[in-house]
């Protein structure tokens, strides 16, 4: 029914939905929404001096100089709202923007330097390209969802303890610190194996839209996060499909259009928190329990 | 050294007629000993840069202040989706209706971003990222339609300032540059809006719920701000690309860091935001590279400079002041201990005397004692005779001084706190630096004048 390559981005966008879906929902509770972004804009300076030192395109060279810039923004986050009297909104967009300057000046300087070579093509990192995908992509994309899902699971009470009353989680003798440090370090994963098929802003919207979409349907952290990986794959799948029906359409952007029409069609229809539910028009559905109220309202 | 090479430059350069400034630039050529049209360039580059950086800074320390320092983020990424939506619409590329087209989706981005915040009760953050990457994307798919008309996403994102002083244009009969005619509307806009909204602004940003409450509505000027914003961001993305978010934040955020007035911060910023551009288009000639790119680096850098040596809020500021205090702290240890002893001896005219070693003794012993010696000898209140140490009559005083706060202290403490009598001394020890005559004159007053503290000792001085 599909070629070779589509099953294998198919496979690829799938797992690095689920992954998003499960580090996103963290970030969407703790209000970090938008360090998966500033991760996402600071891995480009460490993918390009990656290239300077080792003259490799090959994923296995780029993605640990990927990763470890992004979480040293991260950690530069962190570090400058400990230390200076700036905010969180400006010590993110702070970081976002000298770490992506960074890493244009170095794209710029390699691309005159290696005129011949194609050089890290930063349009590709960007916009993401998720059609040239490879098989070791995937693969790769696969284990950081498994090891994303074993953490996950296993300090599954901790960081629902973290996600929802941080002061109470260190009185316990959690470290607070610790487990954001996890946290971070999951999320940057996430973001740099998905750098090369849908790129910085949309990895970002990955982490942020299935999440808020999932939020409409369940006030239980386990289950938004299931919903929300759900969410996440049928996205990759359905921007994939799209995008090898018609020819041309870069499967990144669909991906992130497909999760954001599913975050309209959750925030109309979603049981309690739907606009048409709030509205009434729905209640005739739903079998009378005995547990509404007069207005409709449980 | 510079090479630049562009469209026509080199027949609009050989058309223009001489002007003073020409003159000018030329000389600095010959001193150089660069070509002349480079200079040229190099000037009118540093000046569209300086006009960019002046109109981001000022509208982003007001972001800094208000915590909508990532609109900027958002408004540059949705710009594509307003350039897309027109190209869509017109099927052509014509830099008015697209510039239309930014602005609105910049608008429209924080109108949504607002809208799914208040009505689908997602977090702020959530909903500025859910926004702006939705547009992103679709401005994507749009401009890879689009590639048989010429719709340069690399000029979206990236915008180059290394071309912006090669791109004249004749306007009012001389060659200025092509994104003057932007960025100087922009600028009027920006300084216009400030000016006549200056007092609504400041009060909205330092003090929201005031502003509301005198009746200035906090939505209107939100959405004001927000749409100079978006002018902003779109006419200085033509120079400056998606980076603009480094000199909407940055240069406001390390003027922040040096000054806590409005004012100054605003023309610091300005003056930051310029020093930038400069420095960062100059670098980028140097090694050959984004201009851009290199003025966020640039940013980065005096940031961690603005971080660490700042005058107010530096590392380097704090910690010597951390230092000079625990000096004080020691010296007035030593000159309490000596009162102390003076009081033991019964002896209540005799003159203290110690030897050096038991004043640093006092002093705790710690690399901290030699310095509080010598603090208190260069202020006359420790004089050195030989090997003993004997306070003056200043510091005599003020040694009886510290007492009386130490043990007012302990005496109000008791008073209010209903600590048991071994928990008063510790906390009076700590506070006893930090009582001046102000407070012991209404803590003596609350308490009626006591004659002596808890454990009964005598109150001195009063």
């Amino acid at each position: 029914m599909f070629g070779n390559q589509t099953l294998v981005v198919l496979a690829g966008t799938l797992f690095l939905g689920i992954t998003a879906g499960i580090v996103g929902t963290f970030a969407v509770l703790r209000r970090r929404a938008l360090m998966g972004d500033v991760i996402a804009h600071s891995a480009l300076p460490g993918l390009c001096l990656a290239f300077l030192l080792f003259h490799s395109r090959s994923v296995l060279i780029l993605l640990p100089g990927a990763l470890a810039s992004g979480l040293l923004g991260a950690i530069t986050v962190s570090l400058l709202k400990r230390f200076t009297a700036l905010r969180d909104d400006a010590v993110q967009g702070i970081v976002l923007s000298v770490f992506y300057g960074a890493g244009i000046a170095l794209t710029r300087f390699i691309q005159n330097r290696y005129r011949n070579e194609s050089g890290a093509d930063l349009e590709t990192f960007i916009i993401g390209r998720a059609a040239t995908m490879l098989r070791a992509d995937v693969y790769q994309i696969v284990v950081v969802a498994a090891v994303t899902a074993t953490i996950v699971m296993l300090f599954y009470k901790e960081l629902k303890l973290l996600s929802f009353d941080e002061q109470f989680c260190h009185v316990q003798g959690w470290s607070a610190a610790g487990l954001d440090i996890l946290l971070m370090v999951l999320t940057a994963v996430t973001v740099v194996v998905g750098l090369p098929a849908v790129g910085v802003v949309l990895t970002a919207a990955l982490l942020i839209i299935p999440p808020a979409a999932a939020r409409f349907w369940t006030d239980r952290l386990s289950r938004m996060m299931i919903i929300a990986s759900v969410i996440g794959g049928v996205s990759g799948v359905t921007g994939t499909l799209l995008s090898a029906r018609f020819a041309g359409l870069p499967t990144g952007p669909l991906i992130v259009l497909t999760s954001t029409l599913i975050f309209i069609l959750s925030w109309l229809v979603a049981p309690h928190r739907g606009i048409l539910w709030k509205s009434g028009h729905l209640n005739d559905l739903i079998p009378d329990d005995g547990l509404t109220n007069a207005e409709g309202q449980r | 050294m510079i090479e630049f090479c562009h469209r026509g430059t080199a027949a609009l350069l050989a058309a223009r007629p001489a002007i003073p400034l020409q003159q000018q630039t030329d000389q600095l050529a010959e001193l150089l000993q660069l070509p002349a049209t480079d200079v040229q360039n190099a000037f009118w580059t540093i000046i569209v840069g300086a006009v960019c950086a002046t109109c981001c800074s000022l509208v982003g320390c007001f972001l800094l202040l208000r915590r909508m320092s990532l609109l900027g983020d958002a408004l540059s990424h949705s710009v594509l989706a307003g350039i897309a939506g027109i190209y869509l619409l017109t099927g052509r590329i014509d830099p008015i209706p697209m510039l239309l087209g930014a602005l609105a989706a910049g608008v429209l981005t924080a109108v949504l971003t607002q809208f799914v915040h208040r009505n689908a009760a997602v977090p702020e953050d959530s909903s500025i990222g859910i926004v702006f990457t939705s547009l992103f994307a679709f401005g994507v798919v749009v401009v890879s339609q689009a590639r048989h008309v010429h719709l340069d996403l690399d000029c979206v994102l990236f915008g180059d300032l290394s071309f912006a002083g090669v791109n004249l244009y004749p306007t009012f009969g001389r060659l200025l540059p092509e994104s003057f005619r932007t960025l100087i509307p922009a600028l009027i806009i920006t300084l216009v809006f400030l000016a006549i909204f200056w007092k609504e602004l400041c009060l909205s940003s330092f003090d929201p719920t005031l502003a509301v409450t005198l009746g200035f509505s906090a939505g209107i000027m939100h959405y004001a701000l927000t749409t100079v914003v978006a002018i902003v961001t779109v006419s200085a993305m033509e120079v400056v690309g998606l980076l603009v978010v480094a000199m909407l934040i940055v240069p406001p955020a390390i003027a922040r860091l040096l000054t806590d007035r409005l004012s100054t911060m605003l023309w610091l910023s300005c003056g930051i935001g310029t020093c930038c551009t400069t420095v960062g288009y100059l670098a980028a000639v140097r090694w050959n590279s984004s201009a851009a790119g290199l003025s966020a680096v640039v940013g980065g850098i005096l940031l961690l400079t603005a971080i660490v040596l700042s005058p107010r809020h530096g590392m380097v500021e704090r910690a010597i002041r951390t230092v000079r205090l625990r000096i004080r702290i020691c010296a007035e240890d030593v000159l309490a201990g000596l009162f102390r002893q003076q009081e033991r001896s019964a002896a209540a005219d005799a003159v203290t005397v110690s030897t050096v070693d038991k004043c640093h003794a006092l002093a705790g012993n710690g690399l901290l004692a030699g310095a509080a010696i010598r603090w208190l000898t260069t202020r006359n209140l420790l004089q050195k005779n030989g090997a003993t140490m004997f306070l003056t009559d200043s510091g005599l005083r003020y040694a009886q001084s510290l007492v009386r706060s130490h043990r007012l202290w302990e005496a109000y403490l008791q008073e209010n706190f209903d600590l048991p009598p071994d928990h008063l001394h510790d906390p009076a020890e700590a506070m006893e630096h930090f009582i001046g005559p102000g407070m012991q004159q209404r803590i003596t007053e609350e308490l009626d004048a006591p004659e002596a503290d808890p454990h009964g000792r005598t109150i001195p001085g009063a």
